[in-house]
């Protein structure tokens, strides 16, 4: 029997995953993306691997799924990562309030939080303010966004999986109601060409509504809610440095090869393809690094980008498979066949958004292959071939 | 809110097999913007079909280098007003000595497996000497150095863009695998023989274009030539009947 065939559209951390969660289930499967791998939200991020602490108050069920996955990416991309830890620290009264609650919440998410001396967190980071009142160690860790992609997309493309990066979906190919594929065109040729699967997958995070709509399905809103992260020029810290509080503007330093990038704002935009990096947010991120790590004041500003999160719409009546993340059926949300769309999530859970993809197309289709990526060991970054993705 | 500039951008544009060309694009950006800014703009206001490399816009991956009027950067940390000024000419080219895709991308995955082959680590202990961070490495103690960090090198292809001998030999290995050997943990014969050959370690020039143009603290350069003094010794020994060194030498 021919294997089913799966086009995902999207080489973000969520499509590059897809595809070898798929692939791995013996799909045949066509990722088709207009740029190059992570080049829009995925590529933008932070790089922090999410020990889950953040979440551990207002939102348990994602911070379950981060140290779950956390965990088990360190020894899947060991490759991309810095697994140095992270400290969450309090700087004030209000700080010491929040910690009380926070301990408790990360204990019950099983994450492993432990008090240190403040004179041990300054002694292992000398550069954090010396006005620290508490310090915790959580396991944080750093990542290389396109490695930590093209990990995913070399193993997907070593199991079979083909990648069509610079070709841009123009519209979805539909006969009796189902969607049975994609045009596309190649944007390094001009050509246009069809692309036939037995499922469409939707993995364009902030521009998942767009894919929707072209589908008629107006029920997927996706509000992109992006952010600004500016890099500084020398590694003031080898651990996620961690604002012990509520999540807030620029309350995460995380070092990265011999930079440290601070995060992040959030405000929402209707359109995604060109973000522009807002000066005062800049200037706003260097005062809450500051406050963190008062050398930043005396350090080269390296670089300042914009991300936009997918964030899902409360009108959304997809199934919700988690708080962090959905996937959509749109047979179930707009009777349309043929048609899946993850968005929403996290770097962190990127493989756990994958098999939940993957479930649920295996479902639609009535076909029985268990999730692998948990074991399955994946190749070096370095082994996928642009020979075959760029047409 | 800021001041803007206006600029005359001529992109090099190549689509299948046709001649590179230049497209010419005017456009109104802050100085304070990156050339990548100003390329994504074209991207998503003027010309939809124009393809370039980018993932992460701070530094990190590697994926945005293009020539910047002749001369190889990093685009999205490169600020507009470091390479021209009000009502200037920027003229955007795809990097040299790689693959080109189309318009300003170039393949860079032949790069990365050489790097793979010459055994560069990616991510490596952090040193002693890396600035701020070396105080908490000397309160952990120089053998039992706990932290690691991504290595410096970011695959990026700057350095073989700018180099005069991969412009006139296609089969040189290129300044960023010799550096990538270098750095590797351990120089064993598989990687000696890939560095210590003709189109290896050998074909440099010493013309030092590559650690001019790093945008990443590689120095690939001086590398080269420890790369050389090293398998110099490495061949005296051999001379003499003593056993090889493969422990990475500084």
């Amino acid at each position: 029997m021919d294997k089913p065939k799966a086009v995902i559209i999207g080489a973000g951390f969520t499509g590059c995953a897809t595809a070898h969660d798929l692939a791995l289930r013996g799909f045949d499967v066509t990722v088709v993306e207009r740029g190059p791998i992570a080049n829009g939200t995925s590529g933008r991020t932070h790089g922090l691997l999410h020990s889950g602490g953040r979440y551990a108050v207002d939102d348990q069920e994602s911070a379950v799924e981060c140290i779950e996955e956390n965990l088990l990416l360190r020894g899947l991309v060991a490759e991309c990562l810095e697994q140095n830890g992270g400290l969450f620290v309090a700087l004030d009264e209000s700080d010491l309030e929040y910690a009380r609650r926070w301990v408790q919440s990360c204990e019950r998410c099983n994450i492993p939080v432990e008090q240190v001396d403040v004179k041990q967190a300054l002694a292992w980071e000398p550069n954090l303010t010396s006005k620290i009142l508490a310090a915790y160690t959580v396991p944080d860790a750093t990542f290389d966004p396109l490695r930590l992609a093209l990990t995913f997309a070399a193993t997907a493309q070593t199991n079979g999986a083909r990648f069509r990066l610079f070709t841009e979906v123009e519209g979805l190919i539909e006969r009796n109601g189902a969607i049975r594929g994609v045009r596309c065109q190649e944007r390094t040729t001009g050509k246009s060409s069809e692309l036939y699967a037995d499922c469409v997958i939707n993995a364009t995070g902030a521009w998942a509504g767009k894919i929707a709509q072209m589908a008629g399905d107006a029920t997927i809103v996706v509000k992109p809610t992006p952010g600004v992260m500016v890099a500084y020029d020398q590694r003031l810290c080898n651990r996620v440095i961690n604002r012990l509080n509520e999540p807030g503007d620029g309350d995460i330093i995380v070092p990265q090869r011999r930079m440290v990038v601070i995060g992040t704002t959030s405000f929402e935009v209707d359109e995604v393809d060109y973000i522009p990096v807002f000066e005062d947010q800049v200037q706003m991120m260097r005062e809450c690094a500051i406050q963190l790590i008062p050398a930043v004041a005396a350090t080269r500003q390296r670089g300042a980008f914009m991300a936009a999160r997918p964030l899902i719409g409360s009108s959304a009546s997809g199934r919700s498979i988690a708080r962090t993340f959905k996937c959509f059926d749109h047979q179930e949300t707009h009777g349309i066949g043929g048609l899946v769309t993850i968005t929403g999530g996290k770097a962190t859970t990127l493989r756990a958004m994958a098999e939940k993809t993957a479930d649920t197309v295996c479902a639609k289709l009535g076909i029985t292959a268990p999730c692998q990526t948990r074991e399955y060991p994946l190749r070096s970054y370095r082994e996928f071939r642009g020979s075959d993705a760029y047409q | 809110m800021s001041e803007k500039w206006s600029l005359h951008i001529e992109v090099q544009r190549q689509k299948g097999k046709e001649q590179p060309h230049f497209d010419r694009f005017d456009l109104e950006i802050s100085p304070e913007a990156t050339v990548l800014d100003a390329v994504e703009m074209i991207w998503a206001f003027k010309d939809r079909s124009l393809c370039f490399g980018h993932a992460c816009h701070h530094s990190t991956c590697g994926a945005c280098g293009m020539r910047v009027n002749g001369v190889e950067k990093l685009t999205c940390i490169t600020l507009i007003s470091e390479v021209t000024q009000n009502g200037g000419t920027l003229r955007l080219q795809p990097l040299r000595n790689l693959p080109v895709i189309s318009d300003l991308v170039v393949d860079l995955t032949p790069l990365y497996h050489r790097m793979a082959e010459v055994k560069h680590p990616s991510v490596h202990p952090v040193e002693e000497n890396e600035g701020v961070a070396s105080q908490q490495i000397a309160q952990a103690g120089k053998s039992n150095n706990p932290y690691t960090r991504l290595a410096d090198c970011i695959e990026c292809g700057l350095c073989i863009s700018v180099c005069p001998a991969a412009m006139t030999s296609p089969a040189y290995i290129g300044p960023a695998v010799l550096a990538g050997a270098q750095l590797a943990v351990v120089m064993d014969e598989h990687v000696c023989a890939i560095v210590d050959t003709q189109n290896g370690v050998w074909r440099c020039h010493s013309a030092y274009e590559c650690s001019e143009v790093c945008p990443s603290h590689v120095q690939p350069a001086q590398r080269i030539m420890q790369l050389r003094r090293h398998l110099l010794s490495q061949r005296i020994r051999r001379f003499f009947g003593l056993q090889s060194l493969h422990q990475r030498k500084q």
